[in-house]
């Protein structure tokens, strides 16, 4: 597994077999979720067939968080390719289930299942 | 529930998302001396955080430099206690009947925020401003927590 250096905004981004782990970390929210959104869409951009992000390290999502998963999630439908969330706290989760989102979206309990799903 | 209020905070804040967290600590703080529980405490500063962000994306366009006024307090009526948040902007003024959320069938980046304030707050009303802009007034009641859809208590 290659890791890759940190651009400031993940704490990690891993080269996978089939794609590329990113971990975040901090809040997630209308300061920050153009340039996350941009650096997705950068790296989905690549020979991406499985995106998995690790949210274990965020505390706080809000809907422009939510908007920018989206619009990933849609990036890589639209190419039969996966987008996995894991490492979800039980708050970011609860974000997911008011917008309904929880079950539009891969959710994996852990970072090995998010790998592998 | 019209609550007697008495706000504890009142702060301006440019309208620039980098001040987002300020306010966010602000709420937090003020729903934790209210007793309310984590996940209560989260959805009051989710619910103004949502508000927050649409005065910035729709009320002033994107603008970072115009006001936002936050006042935070406790309201109590017939023994019921609870946060109350009040917004305001000078930024464009809409009929607040025409303020809903969207259809969440619809999978699409954006327009989540109406909902999700309706969702984690007891109360909301949206009321034009005489001076200008408008004003949003969000209550959020000790023993109220909204698991998804599920409504545990109080809402």
């Amino acid at each position: 597994m290659n890791v890759m250096s940190n651009n400031g905004l993940f704490d990690s981004r891993e080269e996978l077999s089939d794609g590329y782990y990113v971990r975040l970390s901090g809040d997630i929210d209308m300061s920050r979720s153009p340039e996350i959104r941009n650096e997705l869409l950068g790296i989905v951009g690549e020979d991406c067939d499985r995106l998995v992000v690790d949210m274990t390290d965020v505390p706080y999502i809000d809907s422009s968080a939510v908007a920018t998963f989206v619009e990933v999630l849609q990036y890589q439908r639209d190419r039969e390719r996966k987008m996995v969330l894991c490492g979800l706290s039980r708050r970011v989760l609860s974000i997911l289930q008011i917008v309904r989102l929880d079950r539009v979206f891969t959710i994996a309990a852990d970072v090995e299942s998010g790998k592998s799903v | 529930m019209n609550m007697d209020s008495k706000f504890e905070i009142e702060m301006c804040v440019l309208s620039s998302p980098q001040y987002l967290c300020v306010v966010r600590q602000a709420v937090l703080a003020a729903a934790d001396r209210l007793g309310f529980d984590e996940e209560v405490c989260g959805q009051a500063v989710l619910g103004v955080d949502e508000a927050m962000c649409n005065v910035i994306r729709h009320g002033y366009d994107g603008d970072e430099d115009k006001p936002i006024w936050v006042k935070i307090g406790m309201g109590s009526e017939d023994g019921a206690s609870g946060l109350v948040v009040i917004v305001e902007d000078m930024g464009r003024q809409v009929d607040p009947s025409g303020i809903a959320g969207r259809d969440l069938d619809d999978v699409r980046p954006g327009g989540l925020g109406v909902h999700i304030i309706n969702e984690v707050m007891d109360e909301v009303e949206y009321q034009k401003r005489s001076e200008g802009g408008m004003r949003l007034t969000m209550k959020k009641f000790v023993r109220s927590a909204v698991y998804g859809n599920e409504i545990t208590e109080g809402k």
